[in-house]
């Protein structure tokens, strides 16, 4: 039952967000909603960690696999990809790094220089 | 035999799940970031298809049913969120500013890239949305007249290359507070980064699932913007 449960809330949710994209004219997906719509349930008690919590983190546990399929697909996209294969994989390698330093070093920085507890341990 | 593959139902998740285990072994074994599970499980699906034969859709045809399931489990990502709030919000200038940074980076960097390359306007937008999620990288896209199936393409790059080299870039860089990891992992590789990150720590995943949602929506105002500069 709880199971039943918990899944059938993770599910209503992501309805719910998929109705919200349908009806709102943003390209903002399903699952965006859904974070928002679930957070913000959580936090005013509407629905109790307790109800979505097993499932919930099974599911999150599961993730990479759901991304397989998906880059497989990488397979059908080769023809029109291979053309300017090259540049597009350097800028998009290149790029993915310089973010992933700058956005790290911005937040690590100003927590530092704000003094607020800063993790020392590692 | 290629018509058995074509009609089993359980071919596409099977290989996934069999791949993905093989992944997770060597990478217990070895220990290198190369050999990534989801980089593993990929390569050995695209080469068996290839050796055999069989067409994408006839494996995508019963892996379909673990995507369906992508949109559920990032849903999910609202548990460990909620769990880290409160340190969510003591940081949370640090951290907005952190992905508002990241963000702009992204879009001057393909801005300067794109200008030095000479592309036309097409390959430069579908280049924009590279590192957010994939259901608003390609809204974005076809919003702005990019090719959405390169714009697919390049955010799962995007994304793998997160998932491999997060942990040792971010040692790299000295990238060592855990709010600030999860901010540099959940701006530069949405959802696949997030998945390690959710491996690395709770604090980790927790900020790197907000940084997709903040990102994603940062990128969709800031990328209209950087449209009309090519």
């Amino acid at each position: 039952m709880k199971y039943i449960k918990q899944f059938l809330i993770i599910i209503a949710v992501s309805f719910l967000g998929e109705i919200l994209n349908r009806v709102i004219p943003l390209p903002i997906p399903a699952s965006i909603y859904g974070i928002v719509i679930l957070f913000l349930s959580l936090e005013l008690r509407i629905i109790p960690l307790d109800a979505v919590k097993e499932t919930g983190k099974f599911l999150i546990e599961i993730m990479p696999i759901m991304f397989v399929p998906a880059a497989v697909g990488l397979l059908t996209s080769w023809n029109v990809l291979k053309s300017s294969l090259l540049e597009y994989v350097l800028i998009t390698v290149v790029t993915t790094f310089i973010v992933m330093a700058v956005s790290g070093w911005v937040t690590q920085g100003i927590m530092r220089r704000k003094g607020s507890e800063v993790d020392k341990n590692e | 035999m290629n018509d058995f593959f074509e009609i089993s139902v359980y071919f596409g998740v099977f290989i996934t799940l069999v791949t993905y285990a093989f992944g997770l072994l060597l990478k217990k074994k070895f220990n290198i970031d190369l050999f990534n599970p989801i980089l593993i499980s990929v390569a050995l699906i695209m080469l068996f298809l290839v050796i055999f034969d069989i067409n994408y859709e006839a494996y995508y045809d019963g892996a379909k049913y673990i995507s369906y399931l992508l949109t559920p489990a990032t849903v999910c990502l609202a548990i460990p969120l909620y769990e880290q709030f409160q340190l969510l919000k003591k940081n949370a200038f640090a951290i907005i500013l952190g992905i508002l940074s990241g963000t702009l980076t992204s879009l001057t960097g393909v801005f300067i890239f794109a200008f030095f390359f000479k592309m036309d306007h097409a390959s430069y937008v579908t280049l924009l949305p590279k590192s957010i999620t994939t259901a608003i990288g390609m809204g974005v896209s076809e919003e702005l007249g990019g090719y959405v199936a390169l714009t697919v393409a390049v955010i799962i790059i995007t994304g793998l290359i997160g998932n491999m080299f997060a942990e040792v870039f971010c040692k790299l860089c000295r990238i060592s507070d855990p709010v600030a990891k999860g901010v540099a992992i959940g701006t530069s590789a949405h959802a696949l980064g997030t998945a390690k990150a959710l491996e690395i720590g709770e604090i980790e995943g927790a900020i790197s699932s907000l940084s997709i949602v903040v990102t994603g929506l940062m990128t969709v105002v800031l990328a209209s913007i950087f449209a009309q500069f090519i």
